[in-house]
């Protein structure tokens, strides 16, 4: 839990908490494809890194 | 204070260690690991870095990472949400590697120092360094300069794409950022990729096949993909792009523009990616330029510092330094990201140790030592290792070295060049390098399909003695990193004819343009390398020995690699390479090696022992 932690210090420094909520979803939604992958695999794309 | 910099997780990791401002070491990991761009935790590069300076673990005083995953998880998430709901397979396919690993990168960071050294693993130790600020640093700090402008572009860090900082003393603050989607560096890249190359390793392509075509399709990128200003400041439309959604550089309407889909790297080259080749490279070149004279306007400054992959378009670099705004640009020689481990490093080594006079750390010609920053190798240890790869080799005095090899040279011999430390960034120096005869028709040829196995159609580049430059190119200035172009002097070049100039590719490059027609590009174009008798005297002597033989203080002076190879490390690298290729005659350190003495056995196929780059 401590990641979240650090999140929110990092978005509190950067006066963006109106992101917290939507990185929650975004984490909840993107652990769901994690766990339905298996595997961590993605494309080498530019911007994505 | 030792400072450590690392560099990693998405291209060229790379590691550098600084004492007390001063820098020690720094490499890339791919040299070690011979997988080429390498990603991966530096970790041969960190070991190597602590044992050049004969230290431990617990002699770091401060780790440097060269950006802020959070800040780049911040755009990302920003980006996807701009753009909703279109990019979700894009974001389908990025979350999990954040999720599942990129998020946690300080953990995993302290994870991996911790398995080097537990005391490089201490959590108060790590610090996190803005990737354009590290840029900016690795540019600036090493410069000769008391104050200066230092403007860095690149693709994308965490948000910026384009910055300018100003230095003085030992203050660096950026002053103006351009931010992502709107990125010159992707620009090129989206154009790189069109042309059929790869992205962050293509561009170089991109910059070569440029003389080859006429900059036809420029008034419509200027009209249509990119707004810029008087200023140099622009914004690109993203209806042409599909990067900030899609899972490739460039969409349909990108393609229905210039007239169809992208290249594949298997199809040929035409005349149509020649020409967009140059119309992209003549943009690029403009952009610059309007950046670079509007900010010299701003601020008055004189000295101007370059870095990002942007910096790297040394055709770009040169008309900066043509047009006469600065009167002198020094250019970090890692302009990529393997760069940001150094500047990370610097950039936490000023902050925590400002000096009473606001002074920095200044030398002559600069603090790069020449680029030349990484392994070296004991002439006992040569000879141990050449023995036990089965090497067949004569151990000479030093100036027997430099007269053998100065003769094989003038005698056309392909020549395999292992001396002192390594290079770091992406240019061979005079340290690990493949040298040949610049006055011979046939050297281009031979060296491009023989030995490099690479494209017929890019040039080589020349090292030139230093005092000798204005005698053989439009050049009076140091151009010690091989990143700045300038025309070969007039009176040594001739005229192609009609017939000649429809030629294209090594058709073209073979026509006789120059004395030098090895290191002639079709525009007449050489891409610099001085050489300093301060910085590396082994291969000074060299090119003067072969001057003397010749009257041409000139050689071609191409990486010690072949296609989709890093550049050789070890002596057992180059003895590989060497074997593996047409080179045909090596000198490490002061052992030196013909291939026709060699155990034939021994040969083995290297042209397909490498992914393409």
């Amino acid at each position: 839990m401590s990641i979240l932690a650090e999140l929110f210090e990092f978005l509190g420094a950067r006066k963006k908490f109106w992101l917290f909520p939507l990185l929650i979803l975004f984490l909840i939604v993107g652990g769901l494809f994690v766990l339905s992958q298996g595997s961590v695999v993605a494309p080498f794309i530019y911007t994505l890194f | 204070m030792l400072v450590l910099g690392i560099s990693a997780f998405y291209h060229d990791s790379a590691a550098a260690l600084i004492r007390d401002g001063q820098i020690v070491a720094a490499a890339q990991e791919e040299r070690f690991t011979r997988k080429k761009h390498d990603p991966s935790f530096p970790v041969n590069a960190i070991a190597y870095c602590l044992s050049e300076a004969k230290a431990s673990g617990e002699d770091v005083d401060r780790i440097a990472f060269y950006e802020k995953p959070f800040l780049k998880f911040e755009r990302l998430i920003e980006t996807y949400l701009a753009f909703a709901p279109s990019g979700f397979e894009s974001f389908r396919k990025a979350m999990p590697l954040w999720i599942g690993e990129k998020l946690f990168q300080r953990d995993l960071l302290l994870r991996e120092l911790s398995a080097i050294s537990p005391a490089l693993g201490e959590k108060p130790k790590l610090r996190f360094s803005e990737h354009h600020f590290s840029h900016a640093a690795s540019a600036y700090y090493p410069s000769p300069f008391q104050s200066a402008l230092v403007l860095t572009m690149d693709g994308v860090g965490e948000w910026a794409t384009t910055s300018a900082a100003i230095g003085q003393g030992d203050d660096l603050s950026i002053t103006k950022e351009i931010h992502f989607p709107h990125s010159l560096g992707l620009l090129y890249s989206a154009f790189t990729y069109y042309t059929g190359f790869k992205v962050n390793s293509g561009e170089y392509k991109v910059m070569g096949l440029a003389p080859y075509g006429e900059p036809k399709y420029a008034k419509a990128i200027f009209d249509h993909l990119i707004d810029v200003k008087p200023d140099g400041s622009f914004r690109l439309n993203l209806d042409y792009f599909s990067f900030c959604t899609g899972l490739t550089m460039t969409d349909s309407r990108f393609e229905a523009m210039f007239g169809g889909p992208a290249r594949r790297p298997d199809q040929p080259l035409e005349q149509r990616h020649m020409d967009l080749a140059a119309s992209i490279q003549a943009v690029t070149e403009e952009v610059v330029l309007r950046l670079t004279r509007s900010l010299s306007t701003q601020t008055g400054l004189r000295h101007l510092c370059l870095a990002g992959g942007v910096a790297l378009n040394c055709v770009a670099n040169g008309k900066v330094l043509r047009d006469g705004r600065f009167d002198r640009i020094f250019i970090q020689p890692a302009a990529g990201d393997a760069g940001g481990a150094l500047g990370a490093a610097l950039a936490v080594f000023y902050d925590e140790n400002r000096r009473s006079d606001g002074a920095k750390i200044v030398k002559e010609p600069d603090s790069m030592q020449g680029a030349y920053l990484g392994p070296s190798f004991e002439q006992s240890d040569i000879e141990c290792r050449l023995k036990a790869a089965g090497a067949i080799y004569s151990v000479v005095d030093d100036d027997a070295l430099i007269s053998q090899t100065a003769t094989a040279l003038a005698n056309g011999r392909a020549v395999g060049w292992h001396q002192g430390r390594m290079e770091f960034g992406p240019r061979s120096l005079g340290g690990r390098s493949i040298l040949g005869d610049p006055r011979s028709p046939t050297m281009q040829k031979a060296l491009n399909l023989k030995v490099k196995y690479r494209e017929s159609f890019r040039p080589f580049a020349p090292s030139v003695l230093r005092e000798r430059v204005a005698d053989w190119f439009e050049l009076d200035a140091d151009s010690p990193y091989m990143l700045l172009v300038a025309d070969v002097k007039s009176d040594r070049c001739r005229k192609m004819s009609a017939e000649e100039q429809a030629l294209f590719g090594i058709d073209k490059l073979n026509v006789l343009r120059s004395d030098i027609p090895a290191v002639t590009h079709v525009d007449y174009s050489a891409r610099i390398q001085t050489v300093h008798k301060e910085t590396n005297p082994r291969y000074y002597a060299l090119i003067s020995r072969f001057e003397e033989l010749t009257g041409c203080p000139v050689l071609i002076n191409t990486s010690f690699n072949v296609r989709g190879e890093p550049i050789v490390c070890t002596p057992e690298d180059a003895f590989a390479c060497f074997m593996g290729s047409e080179i045909e005659f090596l000198a490490v350190g002061n052992c030196i090696l013909h291939k026709d003495k060699q155990n034939p056995e021994l040969a083995r196929d290297y042209k397909n022992a490498f992914d393409l780059d």
